[in-house]
């Protein structure tokens, strides 16, 4: 186990606690950057939706992990951003260009639905988000000058600087990379400024936040406006992506997804998102390869233990029979999150930080220190 | 113009008159105890000054100043800070992040330096992080620096959340039963605590406690409630003795 000495406060404030993660981190970053010369077409496609998950994840953490403050609209962010990328495109502005606008007008707008997040707690708060998403989705099916309705909008190459990044290219493999990198960097930098703090003080006491100087309505605002313009970003990459967007794409179930990314990571922490993202966009191909798979092991497992050769294949086809049956994949993914809210709160990220505590610990590790205490009644009346 | 005023304050629920027409003022580096039985609407006054609630009627004055319609957030940067009589501290974060947001009414940093993490944010954290580091030494909480809240016993998360008020350079500290929940020993310290905020802070101390032996240890002066009324005022023993007290906690 890892003592750091602390002799200098720079050592708090540093992103990066201790050699240890310059190697883990640098690890990871090498692996990354390598991944698109070492991995197929497809799989470096999903990454490059793993890393757009991601982002909406770290906006959606930066809200509702840090700033406690719950939202169901998010797929209408992306959406504002994606159809600002594809309108300025289309009228001849360049990435450099209408990349950081789309971000600041989705910040704009979400700005103004933070506003009502300053009457509205909890419930009442995801059911306004929800109201403000289903009104994007009808403004960009009924705005047909803009958005082209439900007929949707092709979305052109990407042309960065003039030079041309394909879908489907590793140079925007990179340039999505990029963009996560310097997103969460940014999440870090706000995290250890006044700014998170005031976020994090907002999400466990409002009444202590209140009288420690922040001024609740200024920070929700905030909040909003900074998680919806990262939003907007991670749409601009969506819409370039998709090379399509049509509104039918930016529905409550891509929100429900986004929520699911920081429940399923863990929504206390910027790790939290990533992780969750690469269940969310992984969790599919998963089950599909392994309902391709499992029968044919199956078969070969059972003729290896001695079965005759017509009965493995029968058994091959039975189980492919069930494994392709309408709604199974669909199951399975609600039971495993299931799962998840019943025995993992803290998410992947949670379990991540339980294990590696373990081994840290060995064999002095007991469950009860990630156990919560019932505490006090907070001044609840204060609010 | 005297350090604090309250003058004739009145809070009303509906028809419940939770705080009627209650003065006092308080002087300069005095220790000032407002005592009661339950309900008797002691937090509630706390809750007045710190403009959780707003006043039916009356005035609050600090120094010269006249703070009845000054919104909630600014009190801390005016100089007032507080602790509650629950415990409001960040459960999920460190002593030192709860340390800090105790700074936040002296955050000078924009938004967007932030974002980027610049030079000069840089150096503000480091000046805020020397002087939550200050009140650390001073209320001897070395050993919890980066435990979690949720972690730490009763008796340390009360002195926490006094460390964090103290965080915010306050003239004024307001405590809502510092006592509540410790043990004799814990009670013992606290008592030094507070005596050594005034005396070496130099902080003017307003608070509520129910435990009368802290309160006539400590106390420059006490005022007593019942009822929302003001029922005496003056030193801890002449308050004691007063027959109207006695008959409030007593019910002669």
């Amino acid at each position: 186990m890892r003592f750091v000495f602390k002799t200098d406060y720079n050592q708090d404030i540093r992103i990066l606690k201790h050699s240890g993660y310059w190697w883990s981190y640098g690890a990871l970053l090498a692996v990354l950057v390598a991944a698109p010369f070492l991995l197929g077409s497809y799989l470096q496609s999903q990454l490059v939706f793993v890393f757009i998950y991601a982002i909406v994840g770290v906006a959606l953490m930066i809200l509702t992990g840090f700033t406690g403050q719950a939202s169901l609209g998010h797929a209408a962010f992306l959406a504002i951003g994606a159809y600002t990328a594809g309108f300025l495109q289309q009228l001849g502005v360049p990435f450099i260009v209408y990349f950081p606008v789309a971000a600041v007008l989705t910040g704009l707008v979400g700005a103004l639905v933070g506003f009502p997040a300053l009457r509205l707690q909890g419930i009442y708060l995801v059911i306004a988000t929800i109201a403000f998403a289903f009104i994007v989705e009808e403004v960009l099916a009924r705005w047909e000058s803009v958005t082209h309705g439900n007929e949707g909008m092709r979305v052109r190459t990407l042309d960065l600087v003039g030079m041309p990044v394909p879908r489907d290219s590793a140079a925007f493999y990179f340039l999505c990379l990029l963009v996560l990198v310097g997103v969460v960097v940014l999440a870090l930098n706000l995290l250890r400024s006044p700014t998170g703090r005031a976020f994090v003080a907002i999400r466990d006491s409002e009444t202590a936040g209140k009288s420690m100087g922040i001024d609740l309505a200024a920070y929700k605002v905030k909040s909003f406006a900074i998680s919806a313009a990262i939003t907007g970003m991670a749409g601009v990459l969506f819409a370039h992506k998709m090379t399509f967007i049509s509104p039918e794409m930016f529905t409550l179930l891509l929100s429900i997804e986004f929520i699911m990314v920081i429940i399923i990571g863990g929504a206390f922490g910027v790790h939290g998102a990533i992780l969750g993202a690469i269940f969310m966009v992984m969790v599919d191909p998963f089950l599909t390869a392994l309902k391709d798979d499992v029968p044919v092991l199956a078969a070969n497992v059972a003729s290896s233990f001695g079965m005759a050769q017509d009965a493995a294949t029968h058994l091959q086809e039975k189980l492919s029979k069930i494994g392709s049956a309408a709604g199974l994949k669909g199951a399975i993914y609600g039971l495993i999150i299931m799962m998840f809210i019943l025995f993992e709160p803290y998410g992947l990220y949670g379990r991540w930080l339980k294990v590696k505590l373990f081994f840290q610990l060995f064999p002095l590790y007991k469950r009860a220190t990630f156990k919560r205490q019932k505490t006090y009644v907070k001044s609840e009346r204060n609010r | 113009m005297s350090f604090f005023t309250v003058d004739g304050i009145s809070l009303q629920f509906g028809g419940l008159k939770a705080v009627d027409n209650v003065s006092f003022s308080v002087a300069k580096g005095e220790i000032f105890t407002i005592i009661g039985p339950n309900g008797a609407g002691k937090t509630s006054i706390f809750n007045l000054i710190s403009r959780l609630y707003n006043p039916t009627a009356g005035k609050l004055f600090f120094g010269d100043q006249d703070i009845t319609e000054v919104p909630p957030h600014q009190i801390a940067k005016l100089g007032i800070a507080r602790t509650f009589q629950n415990i409001e501290l960040f459960e999920n974060a460190t002593m030192l992040a709860n340390l800090l947001v105790g700074r936040h009414c002296h955050a000078t940093t924009q938004l967007w330096q932030e974002m980027l993490f610049l030079p000069s944010v840089r150096h503000a954290e480091r000046a805020h992080r020397r002087k939550v580091e200050e009140v650390i030494e001073f209320l001897d909480l070395q050993a919890y620096r980066d435990k979690l809240i949720a972690g730490l016993p009763y008796g340390v998360r009360k002195v926490i959340e006094m460390a964090r008020a103290l965080c915010s350079e306050p003239k004024l500290i307001l405590l809502d039963e510092p006592s509540s929940g410790l043990n004799v020993e814990e009670t013992d310290d606290m008592s030094f605590w507070i005596r050594d905020i005034r005396s070496e802070l130099g902080i003017t101390v307003l608070m509520v406690e129910h435990d009368m032996t802290l309160v006539n240890r400590v106390s420059d002066r006490v005022l007593a409630l019942n009822y929302g009324k003001v029922l005496a005022s003056g030193t801890p023993s002449e308050v004691q003795a007063h027959p109207d007290v006695i008959a409030a906690y007593l019910g002669a």
